[in-house]
């Protein structure tokens, strides 16, 4: 903005200050009305979705849903987009950065005087395209569910460590076959043609990137999860 | 949205020395200025009974007023109060402070929370089981502060797209904005924070992803992950950190920050809506209008400078 354009503006703005309507009881009014409201749908949510607790964490049984509060499944849902490990920083910390940053110099690189959305197609362009695809991406994090349940035939040998990968939130980030989601985590259909037993173990007792540790889970179980994935080839 | 009017508040109900300031050369007519028996000097011979009972009188006001002498309150909540928002307010400006409401009922309900709560990552579920089962109306403050959450970062994240299409981070507003977007970081770092200490399997599982999510970062990634952390596994040391910082560390930058933010409110105004602009004839013609002392009593003066060109007319600069 040019100095005559502030000077312009703080000119104008005075003259829309002059002519508007004092701060109480005008625009109190409307904050208060407002207010109310926002205290009736926190009311209104609190009574009708409750506040239950899931069962307690324990580090020795996987049972669970490995998904964040859902303003930020569109994070989690970058990672599934971005998947090849040394990709992932980009993805995990990088995006992110890179928005924030852009976030907070907004004022500083647009500089013109224009404000009216209409005349500023750059901002109003990127300002809808973040918003869709926020909303995008919140939504596919929504509708990824966390399957529990494994559709492969395996030898009768493998039956209990299929159910301990089922159980134990894996396809969450993995796919096996038809289940899971395809994301962040590799596809583990084939995974013994990759990798050894040994490493798969690793890679469970490690938790390599952003995969949790499963290092706590019974020696008996690891086994039979172990047996069952070194099947896969 | 409806428009609302607003019936004229009666200046009895109003304590003095927050009335409405009197115009300038319309007199005392009371309005605005401490009653007048304050300023009078008690009659000579007063009984001591008297006295008492006059002092009695003015006991209310007195003390209104005795606060005001020593902070010179009055002057900045009238200047508060009755400082003019511009024309156009609408109902999209009502958005921060709803988000402001939203962080007071955080606030309001994460206080009774934190006296049932035990952040030990034996008991904190139990304590929160606690809160459900046995508290009276426990399980509704605990599930208005679950919810409370969804609702602030969604308000957060509206009256920020509100700033952004009305134009309003711009000259002169552009740290207010910065000061949002910290704001806004802050807020989903209590989001992320709070998530964990219920101690569920949910909230233990998605804090083990969330903490690993930041170790991936280049550099300070690791190092980030493992002061949350707090230890090579999520446990009871992690759970008191995040309890630190969820209660106090960022609450207390949150307040602070919201109170710049808000101080810049004051002192810069609010923007008028952008499309304000439009009649840009009609701004000038109003100019001319409250130069000539029209509207304003004759102190209606843009900038009290007299300047009768001040607005451009169709980008032409006049003289
Ligand atoms: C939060 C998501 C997540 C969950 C839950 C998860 N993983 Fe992973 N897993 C990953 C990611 C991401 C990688 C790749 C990490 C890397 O290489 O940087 C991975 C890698 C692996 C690997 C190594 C694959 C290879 O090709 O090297 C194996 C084996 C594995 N996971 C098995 C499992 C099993 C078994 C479970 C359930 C007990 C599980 N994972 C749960 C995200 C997850
Ligand atoms: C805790 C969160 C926040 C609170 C309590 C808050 C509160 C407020 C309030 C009460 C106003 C007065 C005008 C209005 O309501 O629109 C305001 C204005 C403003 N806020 Fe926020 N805000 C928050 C977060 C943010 C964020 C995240 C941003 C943007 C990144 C932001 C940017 C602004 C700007 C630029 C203004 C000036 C608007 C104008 O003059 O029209 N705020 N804020």
């Amino acid at each position: 903005m040019k100095p005559e354009d502030k000077q312009d503006y703080l000119e104008e703005y005075e003259v829309f200050k002059k002519k508007g309507k004092p701060f109480f009881p005008y625009a109190v009014l409307k904050d208060s009305t407002m207010a109310l409201i926002v205290v009736a749908v926190i009311i209104a949510m609190s009574l009708i979705l409750g506040a239950e607790q899931g069962p307690k964490a324990d580090p020795t049984s996987t049972t669970y849903v490995p998904r964040p509060e859902w303003y930020f499944f569109f994070l989690f849902e970058v990672l599934r987009v971005i998947k090849p490990p040394e990709l992932v920083p980009i993805a995990t910390v990088g995006i992110p950065t890179i928005c924030m940053v852009l976030l907070l110099m907004l004022p500083f690189y647009d500089r013109g005087p224009e404000r009216r959305p209409e005349r500023r197609p750059i901002a109003l362009i990127a300002g809808i395209l973040t918003i869709l695809a926020m909303g995008y991406l919140t939504y596919a994090g929504a509708v990824a569910g966390s399957p529990t349940q494994i559709d492969l035939k395996v030898a009768p040998q493998y039956e209990a460590g299929k159910e301990v990968v089922a159980g134990s939130g894996c396809l969450a980030c993995h796919k096996i076959g038809e289940n899971g989601n395809n994301g962040p985590g590799p596809e583990l259909t084939h995974i013994a043609s990759r990798i050894p037993r040994a490493a798969i173990l690793r890679s469970v007792e490690i938790g390599p990137g952003i995969m949790p540790s499963f290092r706590e889970l019974p020696p008996k179980k690891l086994n039979e999860l172990a047996d069952f994935l070194s099947s896969l080839n | 949205m409806p428009k609302l009017r607003v019936p004229k508040i009666p200046d009895s109900v109003v304590p003095a020395p927050l009335r409405k300031p009197a115009k300038p050369g319309q007199g005392g007519n009371g309005k605005g200025q401490a009653p007048q028996d304050l300023k009078t000097s008690p009659p000579e011979r007063e009984t001591h009974v008297q006295r008492l009972g006059n002092q009695a009188k003015e006991a209310p006001v007195d003390i209104l007023a005795w606060v005001d002498q020593r902070t010179g309150a009055s002057g900045f909540l009238t200047g508060m109060l009755y400082r003019k928002v511009p024309k156009g307010t609408n109902w999209f400006y009502t958005l921060g402070s709803a988000t402001l409401f939203a962080f007071i009922v955080q606030a309001v309900t994460g206080v009774f929370l934190a006296m049932f709560y035990t952040p030990s990552a034996t008991q904190a579920y139990a304590s929160i089981s606690h809160i459900n089962n046995d508290v009276p109306l426990g399980q509704f403050v605990h599930g208005m502060h679950k919810w409370g959450a969804s609702v602030m970062v969604i308000l957060v994240f509206v009256h920020m797209g509100r700033t952004f299409f009305f134009g309003a981070y711009k000259y002169p507003r552009e740290l207010n904005w910065v000061i949002g977007v910290v704001l806004l970081i802050l807020t989903m770092t209590m989001a992320f924070t709070g998530y964990l200490l219920p101690f569920d399997q949910r909230s233990y599982w998605a804090s083990i992803v969330g903490i690993n999510i930041n170790g991936t970062g280049p550099v300070v990634g690791p190092y980030l992950s493992d002061f949350l952390r707090a230890g090579p596994e999520l446990g009871a040391t992690t759970l008191a950190r995040f309890y630190a910082i969820h209660m106090l560390l960022v609450p207390g930058a949150i307040i602070a920050l919201i109170g710049a933010h808000l101080y810049l409110v004051m002192k810069l105004g609010t923007t008028a809506p952008p499309w304000m602009k439009m009649d840009k004839p009609k701004v000038a013609a109003s100019v001319a209008q409250l130069d000539a002392g029209v509207e304003g009593n004759g102190n209606g003066r843009v900038n009290g400078a007299g300047r009768s060109n001040g607005v451009h007319v169709d980008g032409d600069s006049a003289t």
